[in-house]
């Protein structure tokens, strides 16, 4: 396999404009598949999830799941599209061993949802229009493995095994029209659009959404064209890349490429290209020899989709808030700022300190405490333990418990951290912790003096500097203190109690 | 007629009859299903209508029809009224338990893990399915000559065709083997072997009869029927197999219940019936133009009215049918492939890919009509001829349906003769395509609307002495009319032939072997 | 109208995944091109206006319920199967080694 050239990103910028475009498919999350009432599920043993129609048997015909056309539509609404009136099928004849019928069923000149528009927030804040040209109903093809040769890859294997039971998984592709004028922030913007897809058909409850799954995968195209110039260049066509952070590099990786490329003198090929995430680079993929042929025409074992606006609109109305408005309001509501809201979203704890102040709303918890116990105590023990801080095992209500506990004075901070290692040890409800652990404030000032008093008694020097008014030296006797009730006591009123017992003003 | 020995009597009655002296406990199951399995063993091997014979399970479900008859009760009041009637089934209709070949290589000893809706419905029924019978591979063909298996020959004339693709069925049910049959029409695959063989044969309205486990040529065409000796029989049948099927997305929904009924109206008075004039003269044999004639009398003499009407875009409708149906064919048959199911074959040199396995396989796998129909199919939907093509095609289409719009306007049932020749000899047509294609210019019109067409017998031509058929044509969803048009000028003709016309069909020896495939 | 020619039955031929000896192309191209001969009226006949019918009885809104029904165990599935291992169909190679 030769490697290409590549440029700089930089030096690529200098000349060029790149023009951005993606297809976007969506694994429905429906209990059976497409045209099958097969269960779909992920995960399963070989071939477990297949009936005669799913494996293309002699005589089988396809019908048409409702829910994966009312997710469609579902999908079309929250990337502002028009649903169509009515829509067909269509047959893509290629022979590949992964689809069973040697076509997939899919929709060609008259998609379910089209013109339709998605605005892709940039990390620091900027909004980006990204225009929807179609989105269309398909099914999956089943999961090729190669074996002998290099192992996994095609290029030289001996032979394939072929699994069906993701054959007929329902599909959404969603494909946009040519997005330019991103400029060097195209690999960004790359990375951002595949997000925020995956969150609004996340957010819309259709798919599981998980990449790592290929519930979510994207094919992006990039081309290039010297800056000033109106015509596209000529693009290649990134298939496959599965996760956020692959988008991202791949399209820097094909802009690089192309950039070297033209600055050759040579044209750009037209052609697919698959991405290597061990390499991070891609290489010429060997086109489906059907590939500029695919004989489209109606599907005639089907009969048209016709969606009534009365339809249309019943599942408009089923739609949850839109990710980004959700997230404009909740931050106006919660009064962050960009900062601290962007990390909030970033730490992926956004809905967790929603429903905690929800939970907290009866005991006044307040937008900033719970952003606190979020960001401060719960994020860094998730990514130690390689979880997603809201799968840690933490409820909201137990913050609202914690969080009480501290504003009523009866463990500090120090104590609310161990308490939440309780927690997470399975040890119970945070008040129960603080019994069992028996992490309860001293809060009794009888016990506190009789320890200020041996710490003072211990450090006689310590306490004439105060005494002669050198109140910063207080440290080291609050320190003893502590240190004699093991952090059980409330730090401030040890500092007050001494104070007043040397009779010095703070 | 003469006197028979008893089970050759049985394999002469009509399904109606045999249901009746079933119930009546006349004769069992066993007897009836014994009989005709005999007669297949008897003749099958001059006539080589059976691709498989069934035997163990048809008698098995005899028996349990027997069984529950004799026990009484419940649960032979609910027995069907054609539980215990054998059937004989075309072997493109997927089976649990028999093979299915679709009279193609690439499906040889294939079993299919499930059964068609049909067959679901057979077996519901308790009629014990006999086996199944020749066809052209997967429907493709007018005459079963291009069968991987072997031609079927006409019970009439053992040289010449039984019409295709569904000759098998056709010549089982005028030889005697089977009183009824499931056909396929595509394009006249059941009523061309009805006129040829002189027996009935339905294509009912697209949606009528489910399609799923028919294995499919072209979807927009492809309609299961049913073939018999009776146009009673058909309606019994089509009642049998009909109604809504959740399985398949272009099933209709209407009730198809009132057939037998209009099979027992017996009146035609003033019916309007048409003759299409773009459907005789020019290209219609003598014979069978004069057949045609006679039964427009017939009809006109029971107090029907003759009205002439014009479908000036039926001669169109040849050509556009083998652009869609060619161009479905070819996505269809795509799953044939090597991978999942069926023959495998290694190319005989260079590198082993996938690629070239499925095309050797396939290479070897289909016969010349197949192929031919695939080519020409993925050019018509290839980059830049779709639109002249396939596009033209489906808006030709349409213009038929006007066609037929127009003429039921003026005409309740519309008749014409149902091919323009009698049966043809053997391999008379086999090397000129456009000949064979020609023979289904009088029934593919009926498919390219989806309205239901019925071919009954209408005599024998002078010159050759063979059977020609009459076709009646309804508007959709309105099978009932051609029920009752048929049945009346059935009653006519054998009024004036003393008989029914298989009567005079000659007797077959019954020498011969067993054709393969039997256990 | 073009004329199918030999070239053509063979990329078609390639396309459809069918094996074709130089005689076979040759008849085939042969018979094709007077069954294409034959057709080529059909173009000419409807104009612009004229819809296309893709269904010869129209229906609409056909569906199923999401509810999961049957399935094959994976020895019926494979039951039909040329090659098969591991519960999975057996392929040769997909590429050929270039």
């Amino acid at each position: 396999m030769s490697v290409d050239t590549i440029l700089s990103f930089e030096e690529a910028m200098e000349k060029y404009d790149p023009v951005l475009g993606f297809e976007v498919h969506v694994e429905l999350n429906t209990r059976t598949k497409m045209f099958s009432s097969a269960p779909n599920v992920f995960g399963d043993d070989p071939n477990t999830n297949v009936n005669e129609v799913d494996l293309g048997m002699p005589g089988v015909l396809p019908v048409v799941n409702k829910a994966a056309v009312e997710s469609s539509i579902k999908i079309g609404l929250a990337l502002n599209c028009k649903i169509a009136e009515s829509c067909r099928f269509a047959r893509k004849n290629y022979f590949y061993p992964d689809t069973p019928k040697n076509f997939q069923t899919s929709q060609y000149d008259e998609p379910i949802a089209y013109d339709g528009w998605l605005d892709v927030e940039l990390e620091d804040g900027t909004v980006f229009r990204v225009e929807i040209e179609r989105a269309h109903m398909e099914e999956d093809a089943g999961k090729l493995t190669h074996l002998g040769g290099q192992a996994g890859r095609i290029q030289g294997a001996d032979y394939s095994l072929v699994d069906y039971n993701r054959a007929g998984v329902p599909l959404v592709e969603i494909v946009t029209k040519p997005i330019e004028g991103a400029g060097s922030r195209a690999p960004e913007l790359a990375k951002a659009y595949v997000a925020a897809v995956r969150e609004i058909v996340k957010n819309l409850g259709v798919s599981e959404a998980r990449m790592e799954r290929g519930n979510v995968r994207c094919d992006a195209n990039v081309s290039l064209r010297p800056h000033g110039q109106e015509r596209f260049g000529i693009r290649s066509e990134t298939k496959n890349v599965n996760s956020l952070r692959a988008v991202e590099h791949a399209v820097r990786y094909e802009i690089q490429r192309h950039a070297a490329v033209l600055e050759s003198g040579v044209p750009v090929t037209q052609e697919t290209r698959h991405w290597h995430e061990d390499t991070r680079s891609t290489t010429a993929g060997r086109e489906k020899s059907d590939a500029d042929d695919y004989r489209y025409f109606p599907e005639p074992d089907l009969v048209p989709v016709v969606a009534s606006r009365e339809w249309v609109e019943e599942l408009r109305a089923t739609l949850p808030e839109p990710p980004a408005e959700r997230r404009k309001r909740l931050k106006e509501a919660w009064g962050y700022s960009d900062l601290e809201f962007r990390d909030v979203v970033n730490a992926g704890v956004m809905d967790s300190i929603e429903e905690t102040i929800a939970a907290g709303a009866a005991v006044g918890l307040t937008a900033d405490a719970a952003r606190k116990w979020w960001m401060g105590e719960i994020v860094g023990r998730a990514k130690a333990a390689d979880v997603d801080p809201a799968d840690l095992g933490v409820t909201p209500q137990a913050i609202v418990e914690l969080n009480q506990l501290v504003v009523d004075g009866k463990i500090n901070n120090k104590m609310a951290s161990q308490v939440l290692d309780g927690v997470l040890a399975g040890e119970g409800a945070p008040a129960e912790i603080v019994e069992k652990r028996g992490l309860a404030m001293v809060s009794d000032d009888g016990p506190l003096l009789e320890a200020i008093d041996a710490a003072l008694a211990a450090q006689p020097d310590v306490a004439d500097k105060i005494r002669g008014g050198k109140v910063q030296a207080i440290g080291a006797i609050v320190g003893g203190v502590m240190k004699a009730t093991r952090g059980q006591a409330d730090a401030g009123r040890v500092r007050e109690l001494i104070l007043e017992k040397l009779g010095v003003q703070g | 007629m003469s006197s028979f020995e008893p089970s050759t009597e049985l394999i002469r009655l009509s399904a109606a009859a045999l249901a009746a002296k079933l119930k009546a406990g006349e004769v069992s199951a066993v007897e009836v299903t014994q009989a005709h399995l005999d007669r297949i063993a008897s003749v099958d091997g001059e006539i080589n209508a059976f691709l498989h014979v069934n035997t163990n399970e048809a008698l098995a479900v005899a028996a349990e029809v027997d069984g529950i008859r004799a026990a009484g009760g419940a649960a032979a009041e609910e027995l069907h009224q054609l539980a215990g009637v054998p059937i004989a089934v075309k072997d493109l209709i997927v089976t649990i338990g028999q093979p299915t070949t679709a009279g193609s290589k690439i499906l040889e000893g294939w079993r299919s893990p499930y059964d068609a809706t049909v067959v679901r419905k057979l077996r519901a029924a308790k009629m014990p399915i006999l086996g199944k019978t020749n066809l052209d591979e997967f429907a493709m063909g007018s005459s079963t000559e291009h069968s991987a298996y072997g031609p079927t020959r006409n019970p009439w004339d053992l040289e010449r065709i039984p019409g295709g693709s569904g000759g098998g069925s056709a010549a089982a049910v005028a030889a005697f083997e089977a009183p009824l049959a499931l056909g396929t029409d595509t394009g006249g695959s059941i009523r061309q072997p009805g006129a040829v063989t002189g027996t009935v044969g339905v294509k009912p309205t697209y949606g009528a009869v489910s399609r799923y486990g028919a294995i499919a040529m072209a979807s927009s065409l492809d309609q299961i029927g049913p073939v018999s000796r009776t146009v009673l029989d058909s309606a019994l049948l089509q009642e049998v197999i009909g109604g809504h099927d959740p399985y398949d997305s272009t099933s209709l929904t209407d009730p198809f219940d009132n057939l037998v009924a209009a099979a027992r109206t017996g009146n035609v008075e003033g019916m309007r019936i048409g003759i299409i004039k773009e459907l005789h003269g020019e290209g219609y044999q003598a014979g069978v133009e004069n057949r045609f004639n006679e039964s427009l009398e017939l009809l006109k003499e029971a107090g029907a009215e003759i009205v002439e009407v014009s479908c000036p875009n039926f001669k169109y409708a040849l050509g556009a049918y083998y652009l869609i149906m060619p161009s479905e064919v070819s996505s269809n048959l795509a799953k044939f492939d090597g991978v999942r199911y069926g023959m495998r074959v290694l190319p005989k040199d260079g590198p082993l890919t996938i690629e070239r396995v499925m095309a050797a396989t396939r290479a070897a796998g289909f016969g010349d009509e197949v192929k031919r129909r695939i080519i020409l199919g993925t050019y018509a939907l290839s980059a830049g001829y779709y639109d002249a093509y396939y596009g033209s095609a489906q808006k030709v289409r349409t213009l038929i349906q006007r066609d037929f719009a127009a003429a039921f306007a003026q005409a309740d049932v519309l008749i014409s003769p149902t091919a323009p020749t009698t049966a043809f000899k053997l391999g008379e047509k086999l090397n000129d395509p456009l000949a064979m294609y020609l023979n289904d210019v009088a029934t593919i019109p009926a498919n390219m609307a989806g309205v239901p067409g019925l071919s009954l017998p209408g005599g024998l031509a002078d010159e050759d002495g063979l059977p020609v058929g009459i076709q009646l044509l309804a508007p959709a969803r309105e099978d009932a009319r051609v029920y009752r048009v048929g049945a009346v000028l059935e009653s006519l003709l054998e009024e004036k032939w003393g008989g029914p016309l298989l009567a005079q069909a000659p007797v077959l020896d019954s020498n011969s072997t067993v054709a393969g495939g039997s256990l | 109208m073009a004329a199918i020619n030999r070239d053509d039955v063979a990329h078609l031929a390639r396309l459809a995944r069918i094996e074709m000896s130089a005689e076979e192309l040759d008849r085939m191209a042969g018979e094709l091109a007077v069954i294409v001969d034959s057709v080529k009226s059909v173009s000419e006949v409807a104009g612009e206006d004229v819809p296309a019918t893709s269904h010869p009885i129209p229906l609409s809104n056909v569906f199923r319920e999401d509810v999961v029904g049957h399935v094959l165990t994976p020895a019926e599935a494979l039951s039909g199967a040329p090659d098969s291992e591991d519960d999975r169909f057996k392929v040769p190679a997909i590429l050929d080694e270039e």
